[in-house]
């Protein structure tokens, strides 16, 4: 089933925090209930991104990785 | 005797530059250099005149000279080990 | 035929370098900017970050939001640069010739450079200020020694500004009294500048924040808790902050354009490579025992910018880098001072105040849409 997204952030080759600082401001242009897709290579953004859902209330929808990309879908709170 | 500017290992020009200053430069001359180089710095800083052997004493590291030219000093240290 | 100028690097000397050579020459050239990332950190904020005083996201903007319409931004990592063939050689495959290079690529951290680092805390990079961040919030108490593990380093003040800031955020915390704060000098005095060093020391004394002379941190045994210096003594602590070893990038090391710290050879006038007449140098980049800091390269852009622009039109050069620098450093308690000097002119710092931590405050706020822009001179 294909998600429609309103975003996509390539964030391949960038280390912590650069990936969840593009998606927090990414986010501030988005509508609630909006989602993002990142894509990321940092192995820390697991965890990072997971925590960051957690602390900011936007739901973390998909985690996945297929050849050394990350990739997240968000839901923007609200 | 005093060393020209071919016998040295290699010489820092800091003439004018107040910060992070010519002892700074010194000390990461000496960090990145080998036993046995001796590091020449120009200073026209005149608490160069205390500060770069208080600090060669403290870390034991050698000074070679230190002449007095216009407006500006050059201290050569030779990293001891 | 444009000339093509290609900026490694998009920090505040690039950004910066850019904008300029982009409204001075118009079409006469094609200016392209090359950053790994494609995000501009706004360096000085991580101290602030660190200590809870500002929100991360104010650190990172888009570099295209930086650049005028017109320069190329290409983000990418430079690889190799050929100075006898003129390209610059990029991860991905492609190459860039250039009529004229700009190295503005900053310095990078090297914690392996230090014996027994570990995960000892700094807050020179954006990751190390969050996790110094968490540090501190759950710190309840103890021994803080803040020392420099590498000569050159960015940012002199940082360290002082970091020790004053930090014994007022202990007090704000209520765990003060069972704190103690001591920076470890590389220097027989708290600061570079001698005049400012004079105007910090007696807040050291009356906040009871410790200064060690001589102490240039060599190693670290973060299971025994102690720091070594070259000096030959050690020091125990409960929370170590470091300003790491820093060397230059990567690409100027793999080209064989820098020194045994991959620092470029610049000459002091002309910002040109010692070796290389088409390769400018700007900021950390450099080898010229000045500091490393934004205001270095902020000043030193528009000397870049107009000499390549003099080169493209084949005019004679007019300016030169006079050495001029402009730093803040804060003192805590709302107060600051202000360094300004250049290589004829010794600073002459104002004794600490209100204005000037007012002025650094407006200046942290209006950064982003000001100085990479060339707003302000």
């Amino acid at each position: 089933m294909t998600v429609v997204v309103a975003r996509v952030l390539d964030c391949k080759g960038l280390s912590c925090p650069l990936p969840i600082v593009k998606t927090a401001q990414a986010l501030r242009t988005l509508a609630a209930g909006d989602l993002i897709e990142v894509l990321a290579t940092d192995p820390g953004s697991v965890k990072d991104f997971e925590a960051w859902s957690k602390v900011t209330g936007n739901e973390l929808v998909a985690a996945s990785q297929a050849d050394g990309v990350f990739r997240f879908v968000l839901k923007k709170k609200g | 005797m005093t060393l020209t500017e071919t016998e040295v290992t290699r010489t820092i020009d800091a003439r004018g530059m107040a910060c992070p200053g010519p002892l700074l430069a010194l000390i990461g001359a000496i960090r990145q250099g080998q036993t046995g180089d001796t590091i020449a710095v120009l200073s026209s800083d005149a608490g160069s005149k205390s500060d770069i052997p208080a600090w060669c004493a403290k870390a034991k590291h050698e000074i070679v000279e230190v002449v007095e030219l216009s407006g500006h000093a050059r201290f050569v240290v030779r990293k001891t080990h | 035929m444009p000339a093509r100028v290609v900026i490694l690097g998009g920090g505040v000397g690039g950004t910066l370098a850019a904008n300029l050579l982009r409204k001075e020459l118009g079409g006469e050239a094609n200016v392209t900017v090359v950053d790994s990332t494609g995000m501009h950190i706004y360096q000085p904020g991580f101290l602030y970050v660190a200590l809870d005083q500002a929100n991360a996201l104010w650190l990172a903007r888009d570099e295209r939001t930086l650049l005028r319409k017109g320069v190329e931004l290409v983000v990418e990592q430079a690889t190799r640069i050929d100075p006898s063939r003129q390209t610059v050689e990029l991860a991905h495959g492609g190459t860039l010739p250039y009529d004229y290079l700009v190295l503005a690529t900053g310095s990078r951290l090297d914690r392996g450079a230090v014996a027994g680092y570990g995960d000892t805390h700094d807050f020179y990079s954006f990751e190390g200020a969050l996790r110094l961040r968490e540090e501190l919030r759950r710190f309840k108490g103890g021994r803080i020694l803040v020392g420099v593990a590498g000569i050159p380093y960015k940012c002199p003040p940082a360290p002082v500004e970091f020790v004053l800031m930090l014994e007022e955020y202990l007090r704000k915390r209520g765990i003060r009294e069972k704190s103690s704060v001591t920076l470890l000098s590389p220097l027989g005095r708290a600061f570079t500048i001698e005049s400012a060093s004079k105007l910090v020391q007696p807040i050291f004394d009356r906040q009871g924040v410790g200064l060690s002379t001589f102490f240039n941190v060599e190693s670290v045994d973060t299971a025994k808790h102690t720091v070594s210096s070259l000096e030959g003594e050690t020091a125990e602590y409960d929370l170590l902050v470091l300003v790491p070893p820093h060397r230059g990038a990567a690409v100027i090391e793999a080209s064989g354009l820098g020194d045994a710290g991959g620092w470029v050879p610049t000459d002091r006038d002309t910002l040109q490579h010692k070796s290389f007449e088409r390769i400018l140098a700007i900021g950390d980049a450099t080898d010229l025992p000045i500091s490393k800091s934004g205001s270095t390269a902020h000043f030193e852009a528009p000397v870049v910018a107009s000499r390549i622009a003099s080169f493209v039109r084949g005019t004679a050069p007019k300016t030169a880098y006079g050495g001029r620098v402009m730093c803040f450093l804060a003192t805590g308690g709302g107060r600051a001072t202000s360094l300004r000097f250049d290589y004829t002119h010794p600073p002459v710092p104002p004794k600490p105040s209100r204005l000037w931590h007012w002025a650094k405050w407006i200046f942290n706020r209006a950064y982003w849409v000001t100085i990479p822009q060339g707003r302000v001179g």
